[in-house]
């Protein structure tokens, strides 16, 4: 794995990447993130990567925290997971939170004296976040927060979450601290991948809050608020999707090299060869894609925005297809109970799914290609009209 | 970074918004009016203002009326102090 010297967080993160190894198997089978893996997580200084000096992050860039990422993510999705979830709301209060907002959170967020959750999905708001019904009323100086959110990844465990609702029927965001009279969590189990992300379903039941909870104006929590959000999640979990398909490819290419088979190594046959050449190129284009979407970023450049879901979905594909052909090259070895390739195998399906699902990525690259070809797409009625609402 | 154009004129945002709207706007019309805007265009037109008028869009700014058309979107900038709006 290459990347630039001596970037901002990096070698803390390839250091702590190797120190907890050996002990990522075992979360998964637990179904859960220690405390203390947690705690040092914020110790070792990763969960700032991308936030201002001044905020107590690391003041990295785009590249640093992509490539933090893909090191955390060769090693555990669920440890990749609590990254984003921090620096996907991290990012929305930095880009929309007033300046009282960032000085009391964003400093709590690096430190990691306060992890954070993500809550916008429900039962019939996934893809089409602009259906959510959670509520989030008025109620003089308070905001009084009633719903219902699914698959809140460190959901269980959570210190604040991000919640999107809606106030007066405009789509807005606000902060609840997960200690409020009347936040419950029911803990999911036993899903396909992200074992130890400490997923959770979380009931709102008329959660009162400050009014300074409410981050930006409502009408702008769905575009700007939750869309800064999940930019940035895409663009970490892309970056994690990198780092899982170069580890599954070293372990596979590793196996090929030293596994014989009458006498003869697989990496003898050209059938394995194959498969190992297919899935270097996947993994090194989805590099340099995720690479390309970080420059863009860095540049400021709109077109970033596109080429975040381009890298993201172009990952997560790699990540599928390469823990597929690391699990094949393996052998029993890579259905094993523990084995990185089988655990990120299951991982992987769950990358194409979060964050923008490949079906909906594929809709959205296709629809930037076809227009500037002149394509006039039909008019998406939900989105202006979220739009139009604009903030009060 | 990099520095933006030394100027940005309503035909460079008439440009924008065709390449990502998909079809030609004039400098008046109402292109959210058009329902071609997705909720990715939104980042898009935010991050794009902010890069060619070097200027940081804030969450009040959001009303729709300095969006709602290029020349809009002009006056918003000249109006902010965008160092390259002509």
């Amino acid at each position: 794995m290459t990347h630039a010297a001596d970037p901002a967080g990096v070698p803390d993160a390839a250091e702590f990447a190797l120190a907890v190894r050996g002990e990522a198997a075992a979360w998964d089978r637990s179904g859960t993130l220690p405390e203390q893996v947690r705690k040092a997580v914020a110790r070792a200084g990763l969960l700032g990567i991308g936030l201002p000096e001044r905020y107590g992050g690391s003041g990295g860039g785009p590249a640093e925290l992509g490539e933090v990422c893909a090191e955390i993510g060769g090693v555990c999705s669920a440890l990749r997971g609590l990254l984003t979830v921090q620096e996907m709301v991290a990012a929305a209060l930095l880009r929309w939170g007033t300046a009282a907002q960032r000085a009391q959170w964003l400093p709590q967020l690096a430190r990691g004296d306060r992890f954070a959750a993500f809550a916008a999905t429900e039962a019939g708001a996934g893809t089409d976040l602009a259906g959510v019904q959670t509520r989030i009323d008025e109620d003089g100086d308070h905001l009084v927060v009633t719903g219902r959110k699914l698959w809140i990844t460190f959901g269980r465990t959570a210190e604040v979450f991000l919640v999107l609702g809606r106030t007066a029927g405009r789509p807005s965001a606000v902060l609840v601290e997960g200690d409020r009279a009347g936040v419950h969590r029911k803990p999911v189990e036993g899903q396909l991948g992200m074992r130890a992300a400490e997923i959770a379903h979380v009931d709102f039941d008329t959660v009162r809050v400050p009014r300074d909870h409410l981050v930006g104006p409502p009408g702008i929590g769905l575009t700007h608020v939750v869309g800064t959000a999940l930019d940035h999640g895409r663009y970490t979990v892309a970056w994690g999707c990198v780092g899982m398909a170069e580890a599954c490819l070293d372990t596979a290419a590793d196996h090929a090299v030293h596994r014989l088979q009458r006498g003869v190594a697989l990496a003898e046959h050209q059938l394995v060869r194959a498969e190992l050449a297919r899935a270097a190129v996947q993994a090194g284009a989805a590099r340099e894609l995720c690479a390309r979407a970080g420059r863009l970023r860095g540049q400021g450049d709109p077109s970033a925005v596109t080429e975040t879901v381009v890298a993201k979905y172009a990952a997560a594909g790699a990540a599928t297809a390469v823990a597929g052909a690391a699990v094949q090259t393996l052998g029993a070895a890579g259905i094993a109970p523990d084995s990185l390739a089988g655990r990120f195998f299951r991982d992987a399906k769950v990358m194409e799914l979060i964050e923008g699902s490949q079906f909906v990525s594929e809709l959205h690259i296709g629809d930037r290609l076809l227009r500037r070809h002149g394509y006039r797409p039909a008019p998406a009625e939900r989105t202006r009209t979220v739009i139009q609402e604009g903030p009060r | 970074m990099p520095t933006a154009p030394a100027t940005t004129t309503v035909e460079d945002v008439l440009a924008f918004l065709a390449a990502a709207l998909g079809t030609e706007v004039g400098p008046d019309d109402d292109y959210f009016a058009t329902g071609l805007a997705d909720s990715l265009f939104a980042l898009e037109l935010v991050t794009f203002v902010e890069h060619r008028f070097q200027l940081t869009v804030e969450a009040e700014d959001l009303a729709l009326d300095n969006f709602r058309t290029a020349a809009h979107i002009m006056a918003f900038a000249q109006a902010r102090g965008g160092a390259a709006a002509s």
